[in-house]
């Protein structure tokens, strides 16, 4: 490949070891695509140009001294800005944190610097990564690399589009209903959910605690496969951290399908799809078929009642998550008589449409009168759709479905009518509430051009199975398209 | 299900100062989400335990060590008013 | 018909672990402004709790030591409520399933013995504090506020009592043995002043004999026993007088002023009181079992109550054993000075006598010494073989608190041992006997009254060092 902006993880790593790259080489290579494409995608709020360029020249001297951190070391990495960076603008895309310098860095953040990735920036948002497509960040709209005037998906929609577009080699973001996988199939590249636990949340700006997880975007399977094994494992600073060892995910990696069987969940397939998605879905079906796999058709009943669910449980823990920005110790201060009103209006003018709606919402689904009704009756729901994910899990190894029921929608064409941008994480939504893992592996492409996601579930600590079934898909898709806009030939 | 929300009383509750406008504007996507949410209801669920965390784990302690603070003036260089060594706010009307 | 008061009190006490609840932090008293806090105590984005054991471990004593049952699972509940004190605007406590629940506490009083229903133990963690720039710090004249955190997150159990207080003084007694209990069981320090201890009061009226309750109000701001005795006493009288009245009591939330004497109604709101509550999703529940518990209940410290106990069946009178048993550091130096020999009793009256009177006079403090149990122990050897009398006792009793060594050195140095050795003292009687013959004779003719005279004339001469009753006898013996 002619631009080392374009390799994947795998073979940079390569390269770097056998010497035949530097660190520094691979930052400017990528540092220049940036310049390229940011006018264009503005996937980043903030780039740190001079922290990516001392984290590799550290990279490289690691390397020299024959010093190996793991698989990214000297890899250029973006973090979506909900990942506490110290000393590094982190801002959520929203106004009520502008030009908020954390004290201190997150775990994921930590466990890179020591893996001796090259932290490139900060990639934008829907504002608290609450939104499908990024057009909720106070800072501006990404764009989709496929098409500028579509959204990249969101909320981790500048993530998506930094490693769709070579200005990063790979990119961390979080999922609270979807917001790793969908921007992933918007963008077509990988997007993966770890089981809830897996990666630590210390240093992840919380929306919605329980649903919350930080994952990897990525080029290949194999590279989202590289970028977790840094990131994940146990944490002590995260009391709902999973205690035991990250199992080896690579081993199963060239295993194929054959024997396992593959569950298509009737409720997620079909009705509410884009015909063009549903083909690209059934045509990988069929490869997976061929390739050696039982496919079983399963319906999990109280998967229909999730969005329903999610949109009580996640606002009423947003609503006491947001709490703390109150302009006492951080971000944003308005004037007030008293601290009441100074807190009432910092908050009003500090939060977006979209976030001071899921504020009000939680606050009304927890308040008193009420609580049953929605947010108990909500997470007693969430009790069925778990059970009904063990059941089928027992009839199917993972299950599968579209990641996301349409291609990259315009710029604007959801922003009236927020029930419709929720219908985005319909598929994604479910095994944010299960806890599970799932992964959205890019198939094909519309008739518009724009890439279609394939989101493969499995049980919690199911990450082997997932990413085996995962690699397949990628091979047997044999996707390999690059954006549009990720070419020196545009910008 | 009609939803009826006291919208005003949520945005004080929730500390948000906004003027009628809004509040009108808020307390109708609210509606309109919350009916659809509200779908939940027509899900038989007696007996159903709820499921407040998709972790089975207990007991998550930390031993009672002391670990090291935050500098001080990195803390309150975000403040955005001090006094010092303090955290300065606007006066307070009441008692917690 | 009168009315009767039906009263229940929430208790907040500081856990004296090393770190706060959710974060290591310094969890002590006095550190300089915001210098004891991190990520998770300031509630900066992104930061997680993390739960201190052994403040679960604390709160399960406190719970045992109430007679609690302990739950096998418990959880946390964020309870939502914005104050520029509190860092995330909720305060991770415990809500529906609490650690501890079903308590009782035995309080002695004039009147008997009464048991107050524990109604719960849970934890939670405490707010940061205002201090009120302005008028005379006070909150409603203030022109902003100054916030330090160190306080946030430092561990803190609600105790919850059932309404089972009748009386003002009922309740007196009950924070009293509550906080000789929590000091026992060596899970705080308790500090009223410096606010590890703090309590508000529920209390409602009724007509005597009627099982309903009336309204209830809370009183908040009570900073020492007594003026949560004194802020109760007032709110009988008010709602007393209200209800003879025929006017309602409003149920509201009113605030004790020391000054004044009164409480005043503050300024409420409607959805002041709408928590919000949710289980905690950062936290992951608190399971207890058999084995946990059953090691917590075998070490428990002996509570006030069982020491008292012991004490009366060790021949102390029912008041002094409430009063030594209810105090952490009378009940160590009177068990130390009964161990070492001490006369129960003579130790008892000491300790709640002439040491306490001196504790008042003095800054002295009881548990640094140097009154120990031995020296009581000495002390009350001295006295009752008859070394020293009453009031020298006292004199050597102030020279050990003044750090001049142990009894029979202060009282050599001071010069204080009586005589007694009868060797020593009948060549004094002999010649005190010689210069008074016609005593002598009122005395062998039945004159008794004489004998003080000779006495006194005895203790002259030897400057006040004779023992009387080694005196009296040989006087006696050689008056024939
Ligand atoms: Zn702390």
């Amino acid at each position: 490949m002619s631009d080392l902006a374009d390799l994947t993880l795998a073979a940079a790593a390569g390269g770097l070891r056998s010497g035949d790259l530097s660190a520094v080489e691979l930052l400017e290579a990528v540092h220049r695509r940036a310049a390229m494409t940011e006018a264009n995608l503005h996937a980043y709020l903030t780039l740190d140009r001079e922290g990516a360029a001392r984290a590799a020249v550290g990279a490289d001297a690691g390397f020299k001294r024959g010093a190996d951190l793991g698989p990214l070391q000297g890899i250029p990495v973006a973090l979506k800005d909900n990942m506490v960076t110290r000393g590094l603008e982190t801002t959520c895309s929203s106004k009520i944190l502008a030009g908020y310098l954390p004290p201190y860095d997150g775990t994921a953040t930590t466990r890179l610097r020591a893996g001796g990735a090259v932290i490139l920036g900060k990639t934008n948002l829907d504002e608290f990564a609450m939104g499908s497509s990024t057009e909720n960040s106070a800072y501006g709209t990404s764009r989709n690399p496929w098409d500028p005037d579509r959204v990249p998906g969101g909320s981790s929609g500048g993530s998506a589009a930094a490693v769709a577009a070579g200005s990063a080699m790979v990119a961390f973001g979080s999922d609270t209903g979807g917001s790793i996988r969908q921007p992933a199939a918007l963008c077509g590249i990988v997007g993966m959910k770890p089981t809830y636990g897996l990666v630590s949340r210390y240093g992840l700006i919380a929306f919605a605690s329980s649903l919350d997880q930080i994952g990897p975007l990525a080029r290949s399977v194999e590279d989202a496969v590289a970028a977790l094994e840094v990131v994940g494992g146990y944490d002590p600073a995260d009391s709902t951290s999973y205690p035991g060892a990250v199992p080896d995910y690579r081993s199963g990696l060239e295993s194929g399908v054959s024997g396992l069987r593959i569950g298509v969940v009737t409720e997620l397939n079909g009705a509410g799809i884009e015909p063009a998605v549903q083909a690209a879905v059934n045509r990988t079906l069929d490869q997976l078929e061929n390739a050696g796999a039982t496919i079983v058709q399963l319906s999990l009943p109280s998967v229909e009642y999730a969005l329903s669910a999610y949109y009580l449980i996640a606002p009423a823990e947003c609503s006491a998550n947001l709490a703390r920005f109150d302009g006492v110790r951080y971000g944003l201060r308005r004037l007030g008589e008293n601290v009441e009103e100074m807190m009432s209006n910092t908050r009003a003018e500090g939060f977006g449409p979209e976030v001071t709606r899921r504020i009000l919402l939680g606050t009304y689904a927890l308040s008193a009168g009420y609580y049953d009704a929605f947010y108990g009756q909500a997470q007693r729901v969430r009790t069925l759709i778990i059970r009904d994910f063990q059941a089928a899990y027992e009839q199917a190894d993972v299950l599968v479905s579209p990641t996301s029921p349409t291609t990259a929608f315009p710029i604007g064409a959801r922003t009236d009518d927020p029930l419709s941008m929720y219908m985005s994480d319909v598929c994604t939504i479910p095994s944010n509430l299960s806890g599970d893992p799932a992964i959205s592996v890019p198939v094909g492409l519309d008739d518009a051009g724009l890439p279609i996601g394939f989101q493969v579930m499995a049980p919690a600590l199911g990450e082997p199975v997932m990413f085996r079934v995962a690699a397949e898909v990628e091979r047997l898709a044999a996707f390999g398209v690059r954006a549009p806009l990720a070419s020196s030939e545009v910008g | 299900m009609p939803v009826d929300i006291d919208i005003a009383k949520v945005a004080r509750l929730a500390r948000l100062a906004l003027n009628d406008e809004e509040l009108a504007g808020y307390r109708q996507q609210c509606e309109v989400i919350l009916e659809h949410a509200a779908l939940v209801q027509t899900l038989p669920t007696e007996g159903v335990t709820p499921t407040s965390h998709p972790l089975p784990r207990t007991n998550a302690f930390r031993e009672d060590v002391i670990t090291e603070c935050l500098d001080r003036e990195e803390v309150l260089a975000q403040a955005p008013e001090r006094d010092g060594d303090y955290f300065l706010v606007p006066r307070i009307l009441d008692e917690p | 018909m009168g009315y009767e008061p039906v009263i229940g009190i929430e208790t907040h006490v500081e856990l004296t672990t090393n770190s706060k609840m959710f974060c290591g932090c310094p969890a002590d008293f006095g550190a300089p402004p915001n210098t004891n806090t991190c990520p998770v105590c300031l509630g900066l984005p992104g930061a997680l709790p993390v739960v201190n054991g052994t403040a679960v471990e604390y709160a399960m004593i406190i719970g045992l030591g109430l007679n609690c049952e302990v739950a096998p699972r418990s959880i946390f509940a964020r309870k939502n409520y914005f104050y520029p004190d509190m860092p995330k605007n909720y305060q991770i406590s415990q809500y529906d399933q609490p650690l501890c629940v079903n308590g009782h506490l035995d309080v002695e009083t004039g009147a008997g013995t009464h048991r107050i229903g524990i109604t719960r133990v849970h934890m939670e963690e405490d707010t940061g504090k205002s201090t009120h720039v302005g008028e005379g710090g006070r909150i409603q004249a203030a022109s902003h506020s100054l916030i330090d955190f160190n306080r946030a997150g430092v561990p803190l159990m609600e105790i919850v009592s059932e309404p089972d207080i009748r009386s003002a003084e009922q309740a007196r007694a009950f924070v009293t043995e509550l906080r000789a209990a929590v000091l026992r069981l060596g899970v705080s320090d308790a500090k009223l002043e410096e606010g590890s201890m703090r309590f508000d009061g529920n209390i409602s009226l009724r007509l005597e004999g009627s099982e309903a309750f009336g309204t209830k109000v809370e009183v908040k701001n009570m900073n020492s026993i007594r003026s949560l005795q004194r802020a109760l006493e007032y709110e009988i009288e008010r709602q007393t007088a209200l209800l003879e009245a025929g006017e309602p009591v409003v149920q509201e939330t009113r605030h004790w002023d020391e000054e004044a004497g009164t409480t005043s109604g503050m300024r409420s709101k409607e959805e002041a009181f709408d928590y919000r509550y949710f289980p905690e999703p950062d936290l992951v529940p608190v399971a207890v079992d058999h084995q946990w518990r059953a090691r917590v209940a075998d070490s428990l410290p002996e509570l006030p109550a069982q020491a008292r106990g012991r004490y009366i069946e060790m021949g102390l009178d029912g008041p002094v054993a409430t009063v030594i048993s209810r105090d952490i550091e009378y009940g160590s130096v009177f068990e130390a000075a009964v161990a070492a020999g001490g006369d129960p009793q003579t130790v008892a009256n000491w300790l709640t006598g002439e040491v306490t009177a001196l504790v008042r006079r003095t800054d002295l403090s009881l548990a640094a010494g140097p009154i120990d149990g031995a020296s009581l122990a000495e002390l009350s050897a001295m006295v009752s073989d008859g070394r020293l009398s009453a009031s020298a006792a006292k004199d050597v009793l102030a020279g050990v608190a003044a750090g001049e060594g142990p009894p029979a050195a202060v009282a050599e140095q001071r010069d204080l041992i009586q005589v007694s050795d009868t060797a020593a003292l009948e060549p004094v009687v002999d010649e005190v006997l010689a210069a008074n013959t016609d005593a002598i004779q009122k005395l062998r003719d039945g004159d008794d009254k004489v004998i003080g005279f000779l006495i006194g004339q005895v203790m002259r001469a030897t400057g006040g060092k004779a023992d009387p009753g080694a005196v009296t006898e040989l006087i006696r013996s050689k008056a024939g």
